[in-house]
């Protein structure tokens, strides 16, 4: 089972979406003002995710690989659109918390990635397991650089988190600094850009310090970029 | 296995075709018969959330008709869309009025309803929906922050024009750090609710509504 473990190692660090592929950068900057959106457009983007991969891995005996770009764009946009009714019909109240992420996840270009560099080669098994670790690896990126943002410009932390999962999780919203005036930067588009360069600069320097594992099974198949 | 028996096909021009056919004929069934199984209760939410938005400014006890049922459409330049007007009554006497309108804002458009009695004094006002930046400018939601709670009981009289703006315009309303349009937009927005309310009672239903206003609702 060690090709499980090169996937989800590479999706939740080694070819992260966001720090290895650099991938996802439009709704990652956009929606991690807190950590609570963070956590909602992850959870929202594995979703569709974990749907992308399986069924374009279930359907690529089908799939000639002379037109497979626009059958991919046309399926996943159709689960995204899909998606977004079911929640909105079924889940209202989670809509009226995730709906403003759920279209923003059309332009999520980490879901074609993943698509078309794996999904469309791999069994059912093996690309559901990449949606799910390549997934995760973006959640909690995503909610790492809402955090940052959220501490540095507005001194709390998982605030509104019982909008988004329920007043179980009011215990989640936290007041880090009492009567914080906050840094304006840390909340507009520059300060993700920062928080997110933080974090690879963070990663590569405990890249170099761990001892280079140079066996990648996978890497072949995940392009970086 | 499926994709042994097609792979000499695949590089047919016509299975291509065929192909991207067919892929765009399964696509469109899926979304009808999402669309078909979801629209009803989609737009059920829609409407319980219109009702439960009506709450929120304008109190159960105010009223006992359905407003949604007596309404005027009310048109000014400065809305994203014409304004529409729902009458409140109270054993049919006119007690509220509640407006819903729409103004562009940073993002796109707000869209906001606000209630006031028959003297025009505010009862209150919520936004609908929006499309600003989250965390940013979502301040306006009574569910992030109570800014909006600020325009409970301003009127024309007791809040003159130059007042009617965000404090950075020299105005009286607060706006939020690293966002001054969409406060702007609302303020604007609530401020020109009530010049087109004021308009509207000087017209002839707005003046037959008003005679059947209850000597005290004032």
């Amino acid at each position: 089972m060690s090709q499980y473990r090169q996937i989800f190692r590479d999706g939740l660090w080694d070819n992260n979406v966001a720090m290895g592929q650099m991938l996802a950068l439009c709704p990652l900057l956009a929606v991690t003002t807190s950590a609570t959106n963070g956590l909602g457009m992850g959870i929202a983007s594995l979703a569709v995710l974990l749907l992308t991969n399986t069924i374009i891995s279930a359907v690529r005996g089908v799939i000639s690989p002379q037109v497979r770009i626009p059958v991919l764009i046309v399926l996943i946009a159709t689960v995204v659109t899909l998606v977004d009714m079911a929640i909105n019909a079924w889940l209202h109240d989670l809509y009226k918390v995730l709906g403003l992420f759920i279209a923003l996840i059309v332009t999520n270009c980490a879901i074609f990635g993943r698509a078309e560099s794996f999904a469309s080669k791999q069994p059912v098994p093996l690309a559901a397991a990449d949606a799910l670790a390549m997934g995760l690896g973006f959640t909690w990126v995503l909610v790492a650089v809402g955090g940052m943002r959220e501490i540095l410009g507005s001194g709390t932390l998982f605030a509104n988190a019982s909008l988004l999962l329920g007043s179980h999780f009011a215990w989640l919203e936290t007041t880090i600094i009492p009567h914080y005036k906050g840094i304006l930067l840390a909340i507009l588009p520059p300060g993700a850009f920062m928080a997110l360069g933080f974090l690879i600069a963070i990663k590569r320097l405990i890249d170099r310090r761990l001892p280079s594992d140079s066996s990648h099974g996978l890497v072949s198949i995940q392009p970086h970029g | 296995m499926i994709s042994f028996d097609l792979k000499p096909y695949r590089d047919q021009p016509l299975y291509q075709a065929l192909l991207l056919g067919a892929a765009c004929a399964v696509v469109s069934l899926l979304l009808i018969g999402g669309h078909q199984s979801t629209h009803q209760s989609i737009s059920d939410h829609q409407t319980a959330d219109k009702l439960a938005m009506l709450a929120q400014v304008l109190p159960a006890s105010r009223y006992n008709n359905d407003p949604l049922a007596e309404t005027a459409t009310l048109s000014s330049d400065v809305l994203a869309a014409p304004a529409t007007l729902m009458l409140a009554r109270q054993d049919g006497h006119f007690s509220a009025a509640a407006l819903q309108l729409a103004i562009a804002g940073w993002g796109g458009v707000i869209h906001m309803i606000l209630a006031v009695k028959p003297d025009g004094e505010l009862l209150g006002v919520r936004i609908i929906s929006h499309t600003e930046t989250p965390g940013l400018a979502d301040k306006i939601e009574r569910g992030k922050s109570d800014w909006i709670t600020t325009f409970d009981g301003k009127s024309l009289l007791n809040t003159s024009g130059n007042a009617w703006r965000v404090k950075k315009d020299g105005g009286e309303f607060d706006q939020f750090t690293g966002a001054t349009i969409t406060p702007r937009a609302v303020v604007k927005g609530v401020h020109q609710g009530l010049i087109l309310y004021q308009q509207w009672l000087s017209t002839d239903s707005g003046e037959k509504a008003l005679a059947t206003q209850m000597e005290d609702a004032a």
